[in-house]
């Protein structure tokens, strides 16, 4: 395994051969996304062998079938929850969960503020294509406002989710957000969510151009991600924080880490407290 | 020390030591009456035991994160009451389809939805067996005492391991909360099963290829192999399919996994069947006062017999079938509006079958069973 560790990063090495042709459409970001989170485990020198994928339902949650580590292809809204489980009992695994928007923040809301709490030493990639793809295209917590979907047909009345506000004000220690468009910035976030020892949440801004880009006239992927890229900004430009929900300018790189006890080192000091008592009792 | 000890317990709290002793290092629950005192025990002893409790956010996530716990290779559990229960359907199919080892106790409360959570009751027979969606296999084991809770939740844990599939411990209210002595083995001569476990040395390794009993080994991660895991329905390899011949395998096997291994599942007891003309099938706090009622009625000169499924699903239909075989009439009391009555009416026919229903929160009394046989042979 080491000797992957001399080698020059090549993606191959990584990903289940057999199991291409992938099912991702022309133009998905997500591949981008895969892309850059196993470029992280390679420059950190990850062993396959004690990496496991957790994933949720939706297209994000397909994307860890195609990655050589233990990987896992959980319910809908659930893979924090089951993260959490695999690393309590498991420290010595590298555990990265792999959501979507709908996964993450609508039906999986509750265990992504909680994680974020709690902060268990997870990585958690959230790549966000503002729509449930996987169905057809319906409406998510983080579509834009007047877009069209599949229900709403009309446009979308409802505000957006800034996941990155959200997972933050809930306690995340590292937060970040990159675009697929810049590939080696993304794999930075990455990399740096992966080394940072606590709660990680990354939030990947990809695209869907089949069933949200041509639906709403935002062009083919090349035209998506780049509009995506002037969306954002690197932090150095300021946060829009007064702004309630999701500005049009979107906070790009670390938003934000912090120095918190980690809950499963804490955990396991307070259990080797408690067993030297009962020794010393006994 | 090599001899047993003798504790008094109630039922959660031998519940709780039942499943230390069955090699449980896994925890993950959220509050809920009337179970909360397993979760409490757990949450003192397995930090002693080098083992993880955590107060989840919700039921959902509490029985994710013990399947998590089992995919890493540590046998977990979790215990809840009716509510709880419906929130975990979801992952409870989940751990049937991926073939996950793990315990889950229900502790019956009355419903429907938030019901009576002080009160005891049986309405969830037919829940533990299909409440999830989908064909799926369940195991579902059903104590009638405190002493039994200890044991057969050291059976649940096994049966988990050995089948690789949910095991689900279902009581009532009042064994939870029965204190009653129980006899606590030696830890070491306490039987316990490990699921069969993939070397990582294998040069081909099909994570869901059936053994001779039907059960697949397991990868363990970190060992060297790096499979998939999928509540899809998959092959052999555990990746996905949609080829309907593979489909129908891939389900055909899990059932069959459970299907022809009853002999090593099934349990029963019998009391008194053998010339009994009325047979009472009972379970829980239910077969109890059956048995008061069984000694009654045979003072009085009426043979009646107590037949008691142990394993409540699969149901023991060969064992019932025979020890109903020459009764007159099949009495089945339970603490719900008739769900037993359904399983014993397809195994003995229904023309046989008489019903004793309570749904108000109390217990069946002996004498509710008495009353009810003299009526039946009147």
């Amino acid at each position: 395994m080491n000797d992957l560790l001399e080698a020059p990063f090549d993606v191959k090495d990584y990903l289940r051969l057999e199991m291409m042709p992938h099912f991702m459409c022309p133009g998905c970001g997500h591949g981008i996304a895969l892309r850059c989170l196993l470029w992280a485990v390679h420059e950190l020198g990850i062993d396959k062998n004690k990496l496991a994928i957790v994933c949720g339902i939706g297209c994000s949650g397909r994307v860890g079938a195609y990655i050589d580590a233990n990987t896992f292809h959980t319910t809908h809204g659930r893979p924090l929850a089951f993260a959490t489980g695999l690393k309590l009992a498991r420290p010595d695994l590298t555990v990265v969960v792999i959501t979507g928007d709908g996964d993450c923040l609508a039906i999986g809301g509750n265990h992504l503020i909680h994680a974020c709490r709690r902060n268990l030493d997870l990585t958690c990639l959230m790549l966000n294509n503002e729509v449930y793809a996987m169905t057809g295209g319906q409406v998510s917590p983080t579509t834009a406002i007047d877009r069209l979907t599949t229900t709403t047909p009309h446009g979308n009345a409802e505000p957006t989710f800034d996941a990155c506000r959200l997972a933050d004000a809930a306690g995340a220690s590292f937060v970040g957000r990159e675009v697929t468009r810049q590939a080696p910035a993304l794999k930075n976030v990455i990399k740096a969510g992966l080394a940072h020892e606590g709660f990680s949440f990354i939030e990947v801004m990809s695209d869907c151009t089949e069933i949200y880009g041509r639906k709403n006239d935002l062009g083919e992927s090349p035209e998506m991600i780049m509009s995506q890229k002037s969306d954002m900004r690197p932090e150095a430009f300021g946060n829009v924080a007064d702004q309630p929900f999701r500005a049009n300018r979107l906070r790009a790189g670390i938003i934000a880490q912090r120095d918190r006890p980690e809950y499963g080192s804490v955990y396991r000091q307070r259990a080797a407290a408690e067993q030297a008592k009962a020794k010393a009792k006994s | 020390m090599t001899t047993p000890s003798l504790a008094s317990l109630h039922g959660n709290r031998a519940c709780a030591a039942g499943a230390i002793a069955a090699g449980c290092r896994f925890f993950a629950g959220y509050p809920i009456t009337p179970s909360s005192e397993i979760a409490e025990q757990m949450s003192r002893e397995l930090p002693r035991a080098e083992g993880v409790f955590i107060q989840m956010e919700d039921e959902i996530s509490s029985l994710a994160a013990v399947i998590g716990a089992s995919l890493g290779g540590v046998k977990a559990m979790t215990a809840t009451s009716g509510p709880g229960f419906s929130l975990m359907q979801e992952n409870l199919g989940y751990a049937a389809m991926t073939e996950v080892p793990c315990v889950i106790v229900n502790v019956m409360r009355g419903g429907p939805s938030t019901g009576m959570p002080t009160r005891p009751s049986q309405s969830d027979i037919m829940q533990a067996r299909w409440g999830t969606h989908g064909d799926h296999p369940v195991i579902v084991v059903a104590p009638a005492s405190v002493q039994e809770i200890y044991d057969e939740t050291i059976r649940a844990f096994n049966l988990a391991e050995e089948f690789r599939t949910p095991v689900i411990v279902l009581y009532d209210e009042v064994i939870a909360h029965l204190l009653e002595s129980v006899v606590l083995p030696q830890r070491d001569t306490v039987p316990t099963m490990t699921r069969k476990w993939a070397s990582g040395e294998e040069t081909t390794f099909l994570p869901y290829a059936a053994t001779e009993d039907g059960v697949p080994i397991m990868a363990r991660p970190g060992d060297g192999h790096r499979v998939h895991v999928t509540g899809l329905t998959h092959t052999p390899d555990g990746f996905p399919t949609q080829r309907p011949d593979l489909a129908a395998k891939a389900t055909q096997r899990l059932l069959d996994k459970i299907e022809f291994n009853r002999d090593r599942i099934e349990r029963n007891e019998t009391f008194d069947i053998e010339d009994a003309d009325v047979v009472i099938v009972a379970i829980g706090i239910v077969a109890r006062a059956a048995r008061r009622a069984v000694q009654e009625l045979r003072s009085a000169g009426l043979r009646a017999g107590l037949f008691r499924p142990v394993t409540l699903w699969p149901f023991p239909e060969d064992a019932l079938r025979e020890a109903a075989a020459k009764a007159t009439c099949v009495l089945v009391p339970e603490m719900n509006a008739g769900q037993l009555a359904l399983e014993v009416e397809r195994v003995v026919g229904p023309g046989k079958v008489a019903r004793l229903n309570r749904i108000d929160g109390e217990p069946i009394a002996p004498a509710d069973i008495v009353r009810r046989v003299r009526e039946i042979a009147a």
